[in-house]
């Protein structure tokens, strides 16, 4: 589904990501996890398509199309999804008015109708239960006045209607209570399928108690420098990333 | 025919000589000195400059190098189609209607002034009211120092006359609407509103500028909104004119024990367009909420000048202006709040949020306050900025396309200030309005005049 070669990115002329290789098939979930500054979330911004971050060489392949070529909405309406670190607060545009919109730009790429409000009201309120979000929120501006909390789970809520076949979590983890963290686990293990794929980003294994990744990444220095099993997410958290980026360096050494 | 006149060799007063022969309320000894003394006062002060400190950021050279005509029984036709632009759809007014400052029964309609109630035009009311327009008019709207309010006075032609006796709901808005027509001529006209709402009354007054054609005249209007205590009035200033048009605007507020106002200004047309919103809120246990939505391209100059005074404790009073700013247009806004010396408790808060489309676009904020109590709580706040980039890749990333996204995050912005509008019919109309200035964006017309 998403082939990622050789990726270099710099922002403002400082590379941060220095040759990155993936590989996601469809059905899987991979997580990535690695120190601060490590490359992480500009990963996931690159592929969404992040203006400021500038590709210098590489190439992205998804569902063998050149993702570089698309603008972020064209990646959208292919079926990337990638839920913000950092939400977005948008005053004055209502939540459901967002959604509705990207819903609808969204099916009319693919050819589709535009979905009625009736139908859309439904939907709506249907994936709202499975996110445990109070009625309100629909109504309310996008993220304005949200705590935390709310703004994540907002972002999986989109993912729920928007139903991408590629979604990205940025941190999604971050700062949530166990709680929170177990409404947002549900509503990505209620997504899963053979025909859809998760890249979690993360700083903390203990998300992965919740959704259990088939692959973890090590991110350092812009390079993945460990694969593994859901095994390798235990050994990090025990271990820190000291070790990885020891046995990276022997490894060259040798 | 008309009166022409200039500003050089003392070219109003000439002009204010022949004008007054046959102005309404000649031969009414104290309308004639009353115009007398604004002619004097006029004369006086002079057509301001930018070392005049309220005048800082907006120059009236234009209006004082050009040589005006009042036109003279004027009555040119508007049709009743023409008409139907400027009418809220669905929504029944009682409707004065002005056509290059004369008043047009035929386009008028006085159909559903309750009784007890009266909607006239000035000019009538000298007549039939004296009693009442004397012991209102030139009472609040001072013109020892504001030299378009003293031409006004001396100049004043015609404009709505409405009073709203104690205890009266008024169902219907009222809608004054002056249209300015075509002509080889720059025009002037002098409207003058005088508005007294008594205790206990709610209303809804509109004043609408607008014109038929893309002409240069100047509208020097004043307006006097008396409000009694206990009554809550809503008051819309809609300025759609010629992008050539020259508007001076001067709206003063007289707010009673308890009253509550709601004043709300969108400014869309125009090449000088200047909007001064004077509330003094007189009694005690008052709300003001005045809200303001101007909108400029191509050269337009649009200065929104605040002053709201606090002369009574217990006393709320909001502002929310905000500019979108295009082209090479420049935008001011001003906003003044004085808290006199008793006005203990009072609360006034102001906001001004400006959206610079362009990068030739330039708005000059300034925010006064004048605070002469002890006890009080004034707030207030500008920002000036592009739109938010990362709102666009937001709504980007969700499927929506860039332009679609920038007109989202620009309608959430204008909607904004236009949603406390309580009329619905009236915040549509104005809706519209902004929705027709985004197409006409969209659609690359570059209005570019340039009155200077």
């Amino acid at each position: 589904m998403l082939e990622i070669r050789n990726l270099h990115v710099s922002i403002a002329d400082q590379e941060i990501i220095k040759g990155l290789n993936l590989k996601v098939k469809a059905g899987e979930v991979h997580s990535i996890m690695g120190p601060n500054g490590s490359g992480k979330s500009t990963l996931a911004q690159v592929l969404a398509g992040r203006a400021s971050y500038v590709v210098t060489e590489g190439e992205i392949i998804f569902e063998g199309k050149d993702l570089l070529e698309l603008a972020p909405e064209e990646r959208a309406c292919e079926g990337i999804f990638m839920a913000f670190q950092y939400p977005v607060e948008i005053p004055g545009v209502a939540n459901t008015y967002l959604l509705r919109e990207a819903l609808n730009s969204i099916r009319k790429y693919r050819g589709l109708e535009p979905l009625k409000h009736v139908e859309f009201a439904r939907l709506a309120k249907e994936k709202m239960g499975i996110m445990g979000m109070a009625d309100n929120l629909l109504k309310r501006s996008v993220n304005e006045g949200f705590s935390g909390g709310e703004k994540k789970k907002n972002e999986i809520f989109q993912m729920q209607i928007l139903e991408p076949k590629l979604a990205i979590l940025d941190e999604t983890d971050s700062g949530l209570d166990i709680d929170a963290l177990k409404v947002v686990a549900d509503g990505v293990n209620a997504l899963r399928s053979p025909e859809r794929a998760f890249v979690i980003i993360t700083h903390y294994q203990r998300l992965l108690d919740y959704i259990v990744p088939d692959f973890v990444h090590v991110l350092v220095d812009g390079r993945i420098l460990k694969s593994g099993g859901k095994e390798l997410a235990f050994e990090l958290e025990d271990r820190g990333y000291g070790w990885v980026e020891e046995e990276a360096r022997k490894a060259v050494n040798n | 025919m008309g009166i022409s006149f200039s500003n050089e060799d003392d070219g109003y007063s000439k002009g204010f000589e022949e004008f007054r022969k046959e102005a309404p309320g000649n031969g009414i000894p104290w309308m004639e000195s009353l115009r007398g003394e604004g002619i004097r006062k006029f004369t006086e002060l002079g057509f301001p400059t930018p070392e005049n400190e309220d005048w800082r950021f907006t120059n009236v050279a234009p209006i004082a190098r050009t040589t005006f005509t009042i036109e003279k029984n004027g009555h040119k036709q508007v049709s009743p189609e023409a008409l139907n632009r400027f009418i809220f759809p669905k929504l029944r007014t009682i409707r004065l209607v002005f056509i290059d400052g004369t008043y047009s029964l035929g386009l008028s309609d006085l159909s559903d002034v309750p009784e007890g109630v009266k909607v006239l035009s000035l000019a009538s009311a000298l007549d039939s009211e004296e009693g009442l327009v004397k012991k209102y008019l030139s009472k609040y709207a001072d013109f020892s120092e504001e030299a378009f309010t003293a031409l006004n006075t001396a100049f004043m032609q015609d404009g709505g006359f409405v009073y709203i006796p104690r205890g009266t709901r008024l169902r219907e808005p009222v809608h004054l609407l002056y249209i300015t027509g075509k002509s080889d001529r720059a025009t002037i006209t002098n409207p003058r509103n005088l508005i007294v709402v008594e205790d206990n009354c709610e209303a809804e007054v509109v004043e609408h500028y607008v014109s038929i054609d893309e002409g240069v005249y100047f509208s020097n209007v004043v307006t006097e909104l008396v409000v009694g205590e206990n009554s809550s009035v809503g008051h819309y200033m809609i300025e759609c004119e010629s992008m050539k048009a020259f508007n001076v605007s001067t709206l003063r507020v007289e707010q009673g024990r308890s009253s509550n106002i709601r004043s709300h200004s969108v400014l869309l047309g125009g090449a000088l367009v200047r909007n001064n919103v004077h509330p003094v809120i007189a009694g005690e246990g008052c709300d003001s909420l005045i809200n303001g939505l101007f909108m400029s391209t191509g050269r337009q100059h649009m200065d929104n000048y605040m002053k709201v005074e606090h002369a009574s404790p217990h006393c709320d009073s909001r502002q929310f202006y905000n500019g979108v700013l295009d082209g090479r247009s420049r935008g001011v806004f001003h906003g003044r709040i004085i808290v006199h010396k008793d006005a203990q408790k009072t609360d006034a808060k102001q906001t001004n949020r400006n959206l610079l489309l362009s990068d030739n676009a330039q708005i000059d904020t300034k925010p006064q306050l004048e605070i002469y109590a002890d006890d009080v709580k004034c707030t207030h706040g500008a920002t000036i900025g592009q739109m938010d980039e990362n709102a666009i890749f937001y709504l980007r990333s969700r499927g929506i396309d860039e332009d679609t996204a920038r007109e989202i995050l620009l309608g959430a912005f204008t909607s904004g200030t236009l949603e406390s509008i309580q009329v619905d019919e009236i915040r549509n109309y104005c809706e519209m309005l902004v929705a027709e200035w985004f197409a006409r964006r969209k659609g690359g017309t570059e209005l570019d005049n340039d009155p200077r």
